[in-house]
């Protein structure tokens, strides 16, 4: 456990150090923010009556969702455990005393948390102050707060433990790129990253969320503005365990037979 | 021009090397616009209509931003890509040889992969060109052209920039992704519906309602004046400064060794 405490520790320390680029990513996320709420408030206004949620929960769960885009996108990969396969040098991982699995999960779950830790806070703040119904309103309720802490925890996991397949696909493919961009523009929109799940036809959304995506960011940026509360939250938080349960159950399985007749490439 | 074609099929030759993935990928960017266009088909059939635009207009706009989009990437990649052709020396390369730099650069990278796009964009192009009821006579289908034209220069223009602040930085600076992915997940709705201050924005700073949005008013006959139909025109000359920043950016360039 120690080692992936210290393991996890280094990692986030890397990831601290890119603070330029962190800022320059502030802004990119908040101007992002703020386009897909005008573009909400067109179609509000349009017709408000067939909106699905509260504009204020709207506008909590985008600048959540920007704020917090490193936890929960997909498309965070890290882009040496690809090469560390591509090329060959797994083998130097493999002879390590530490399981590869554990050990790549803990090192992508270190990296988005440093990326988030730098990016959230500002988006945050400013997003607080915004007025209103523009802002992040205050969550619904303590127990809904803590709820989404939980939530968010687990949805962190969740796509660590998604990603963790696209890597093992690797093994396979030897090239990342398709598998990665087919998965990316998947999980994008049974996620609820395009557009929040509500927003789906009811009848397709009731089947898209019991999906595993669904239990990425969906579940945690709804629970905090209170559009998911009560019973319904809980259940939602049950249904995240058992896809982690799941996915981490099946990466294992399919890692531990990539390696075994794995075939490290080059000398 | 000879040159290019060359260069052109040894792209094309190289990627088709690895079908496997090339096949992937290619699916994969139709599959990320497909989702851009299942986005658009929910919200509408939830909301059916948005300041006055409708599906079948917006779905027109979608293909005329996404097709300049798939087409500017195709070929303008290799400025997307600067950043490492700088980190790893290879424009120090570039610099040496006896062509010009932008043409170089433009050569070194044709990404046919990005043709997902733009099936997808035809396909929607032709269900909104024959939903949208207009009547298309010679002065609309040449609007048509000069959208394309200058929604093609315009993006291009765009990930010159983005390169050309490379110089600057030596690292890619994520911000200009608000225009170059912004402009096409947000233009696929006319730009008008982000209100009057980003209009203004996108018409005066970067110019994206230029082809997007004033002579699509006139191709949806909501004004008639011949000046919307030829703001794409204007809309081109966006390239100039562009390539100016550029031009003082390899002025200014340092090698960073190795």
């Amino acid at each position: 456990m120690k080692k992936y405490k210290s393991f996890l520790r280094i990692r986030f320390i890397n990831g601290l150090q890119y603070r330029a680029a962190a800022y320059a990513g502030v802004a990119t996320q908040f101007a992002w923010g703020f386009m897909e709420l005008l573009m909400f408030r067109a179609f509000y206004k349009a017709d408000p009556s067939a909106f699905p949620m509260e504009f204020s929960q709207l506008s909590s769960y985008i600048w959540l969702q920007q704020a917090f885009l490193a936890l929960f996108m997909t498309w965070f990969f890290e882009n040496d455990i690809f090469e560390a396969i591509a090329r060959g040098n797994v083998a130097y991982e493999l002879v390590r005393p530490m399981n590869l699995y554990n050990m790549w999960f803990v090192k992508n779950v270190a990296s988005r948390l440093s990326r988030a830790a730098l990016r959230c806070m500002p988006i945050l703040l400013v997003a607080f102050h915004l007025p209103r119904p523009y802002n992040i309103s205050l969550p619904d309720s303590p127990a809904s707060f803590l709820a989404f802490l939980v939530s968010m925890a687990l949805g962190t996991f969740v796509v660590v433990a998604f990603c963790m397949l696209v890597y093992i696909t690797t093994f396979y493919t030897l090239s990342p790129l398709g598998v990665k961009i087919i998965s990316i523009s998947l999980v994008d929109f049974l996620s609820g990253s395009l557009i929040p799940l509500p927003f789906l036809p009811d009848g397709i959304r009731s089947v898209v969320e019991l999906l595993p995506f669904a239990s990425i960011q969906n579940v945690p940026l709804r629970i905090y503005s209170g559009n998911i509360a009560g019973y319904e939250a809980a259940l939602s938080i049950v249904l995240q365990i058992f896809w982690l349960l799941f996915l981490i159950a099946l990466g294992r399985l399919t890692l531990a037979r990539a390696l075994k007749k794995v075939v490290v490439q080059g000398g | 021009m000879r040159l290019y074609l060359k260069y052109f099929a040894i792209h094309l030759k190289s990627q088709l090397q690895y079908r496997t993935s090339f096949i992937l990928t290619t699916l994969g960017q139709f599959l990320i616009s497909f989702s851009a266009f299942l986005t658009i088909y929910f919200m509408f059939s939830r909301f059916h209509t948005v300041e006055g635009f409708s599906y079948s207009e917006v779905l027109l706009c979608f293909a005329i931003v996404l097709t300049a989009f798939a087409v500017a990437e195709c070929f303008a990649r290799g400025f997307d890509t600067f950043a490492a052709m700088i980190g790893n020396g290879e424009f120090d390369r570039i610099m040496v040889r006896p062509k010009n730099e932008i043409f170089q650069v433009l050569a070194s990278k044709i990404e046919f992969s990005r043709a997902g796009r733009f099936v997808q964009a035809l396909i929607i192009f032709i269900y909104a060109i024959s939903a949208s009821g207009i009547y298309w006579s010679m002065d609309k289908f040449l609007t048509l052209l000069l959208m394309m034209i200058s929604g093609v220069v315009i993006f291009s223009g765009l990930f010159i920039i983005y390169a050309g602040l490379c110089f600057f930085t030596t690292e890619g600076l994520e911000f200009i992704n608000i225009f170059t992915d912004g402009g096409r997940e947000f233009g696929m709705y006319p730009l008008s519906i982000y209100g009057k201050e980003v209009l203004r924005f996108y018409t005066y700073v970067i110019p994206l309602a230029l082809f997007q949005y004033y002579p699509f008013l006139y191709l949806t006959g909501r004004v008639q004046s011949f000046l919307y139909m030829l703001a794409p025109l204007p809309g081109i000359l966006f390239i100039v400064p562009c390539l100016v920043f550029w031009k003082i950016g390899v002025r200014r360039y340092k090698s960073i060794g190795s």
